[in-house]
């Protein structure tokens, strides 16, 4: 019961501390949950569904990317769809998935992550912001159970140690922390065995940006549902870098740079 | 037979803004000005971990003289109100305006009908997004008085004194150290300017992306005091 009739002001036992989920319970729980249906069938419709992503580990920090396609069944639903988004100064999330669930979940985190940080006064750890997508993916199980699953990925450079970390989720909020990359969505086998191969320790955030770039294309190559660089319309693949100076996304004509090297590499193979 | 005491509303009033004032005067105070860069506030404060001043959404702060349980507990209530209506709606409609009107309705709620007002003076302030947009700043009081204010505002027991010393010595347009040091030399009681090692500072710096609020400390604070 919030004393105050304006501000949201909660006595002792009821207070949401710093968690904005909790808040939103409190005050507006409708704005969290979905409707679930009792017999949780599929859908009678197909969701715009976001495809491949991924996030490579390199020196000093880590490169994340996705493609721009979003597919509702065999349709096109979206050429310009944006997968990669800061979650916060120094941490990104790349979605796959049900691609409206997946967008309104990262916008829940961004504002969980800044909500707590005001709160405190301190930014939470990268191991506590991993652990608070995960709790997000979870409850979303109701949605998933339906059908409607969202996978993200989340990596950010970990200011105490000092270096860049990945981790991966399933559907059912399981975190798990990668080593060195991973990659999601229809795609991302091909994105996968393409960065496997090149993949080093210590390698430069230029290489593993230029893995990204390779890796979405080969799983564009393969998988229907992934979208290539399309060179007419200058739709490239967004590519963000988060190192020691924080998040920031790759100027798309630098993208267009990189993906046209594309043009006289390896990629040319069989093109027939 | 004993009578019920009667008091005279206006003796219950002017009692709890006595107490009120009084509380308020114990503590340090704490100045917002204008510069040519956005909006710099100054506080009196030793302590490096227990702020007076915190960032409220985008282009808003917020800061407290008085009880710090009390302000601290109006800066929580405030930022939760801004990161509602910025989730449910958009972030452009998050604004200091509607954030101050929100503060001055719960002081003046908690003024007139709780035992015990709260002890404090509010500052919330927006930094205007473009070269033109006006900056804001909303003064509030312990009792829910709510004034718009411009150029500065003073918060705090010794308000009096330091907007004196203001109304002299602020011009329009001071760069980001002029109005530190303006700030560290208004609150210093002798007219000696007060040293870093006292001084809590933050900026609303217009020209930043997103979030314009800025901590000013250790070396780059000392830089600036000169």
């Amino acid at each position: 019961m919030a004393e105050s009739p304006i501000l949201p002001i909660f006595e002792a036992g009821a207070d949401p501390g710093p968690s904005f989920v909790d808040l939103l319970r409190r005050i507006s729980p409708d704005a969290l949950t979905l409707p679930s249906s009792p017999n949780a069938t599929a859908l009678p419709f197909d969701a715009p569904h976001g495809t491949t992503v991924v996030a490579i580990r390199c020196e000093g920090g880590v490169v994340m990317a996705g493609d721009r396609r979003a597919t509702a069944g065999h349709s096109i639903a979206n050429r310009r769809i944006e997968k990669v988004f800061p979650a916060d100064d120094f941490s990104g999330v790349a979605i796959a998935g049900t691609a409206g669930l997946a967008v309104e979940m990262v916008r829940l985190f961004q504002v969980q992550l800044e909500h707590y940080e005001k709160i405190e006064g301190e930014a939470l750890s990268l191991e506590g912001k991993a652990n608070q997508l995960s709790q997000m993916v979870r409850a979303n199980l109701p949605a998933a159970m339906q059908g409607l699953v969202v996978v993200p990925l989340f990596a950010g450079y970990d200011q105490r140690r000092r270096r860049g970390r990945v981790f991966s989720y399933d559907a059912v909020g399981g975190k798990y922390e990668e080593s060195d990359f991973s990659t999601n969505g229809s795609g991302a086998v091909h994105a996968r065995n393409w960065i496997k191969a090149v993949w080093r320790e210590g390698m430069s955030g230029d290489d593993a940006v230029l893995a990204a770039i390779r890796s979405l294309f080969a799983a564009a190559d393969e998988d229907t549902a992934t979208g290539g660089p399309d060179l007419v319309r200058g739709i490239y693949p967004l590519v963000a870098t988060i190192d020691a100076d924080g998040f920031r996304f790759m100027e798309e004509a630098e993208v267009a740079r990189r993906s046209q090297a594309l043009l006289e590499g390896p990629e040319r193979g069989g093109a027939a | 037979m004993s009578m019920p005491f009667y008091v005279s509303p206006e003796q219950v009033m002017k009692d709890r803004a006595d107490y009120a004032r009084k509380g308020i005067a114990r503590g340090r105070s704490l100045v917002a000005l204008e510069y040519g860069g956005g909006i710099v506030i100054v506080a009196e404060n030793p302590s490096r971990t227990l702020f007076k001043i915190s960032e409220v959404y985008d282009r808003i702060a917020f800061a407290g003289v008085g009880k710090y349980n009390e302000f601290q507990m109006l800066k929580i209530g405030g930022v939760r109100l801004a990161d509602m209506k910025g989730f449910q709606y958009s972030r452009e409609d998050v604004t200091a305006n509607s954030l101050a009107n929100a503060y001055a309705q719960t002081l003046g709620q908690v003024f007139t009908h709780e035992m015990k007002p709260y002890e404090v003076e509010i500052l919330v302030a927006e930094v205007g997004a473009g070269e033109d947009d006006p900056n804001q700043l909303f003064h509030i009081l312990y009792d829910g008085t709510l004034m718009d204010e411009s150029d500065f505002t003073v918060l705090g027991g010794d308000a009096e004194r330091i907007s004196e010393a203001l109304e002299g010595a602020f011009t329009a347009g001071l760069d980001l150290a002029g109005a530190v040091r303006l700030g560290a030399q208004v609150l210093a009681e002798d007219g000696e300017r007060l040293r870093a090692a006292s001084l809590e500072v933050a900026v609303l710096e217009r020209g930043r992306a997103r979030r314009a609020f800025r901590r000013i400390r250790g070396s780059e604070l000392e830089g600036l005091l000169g």
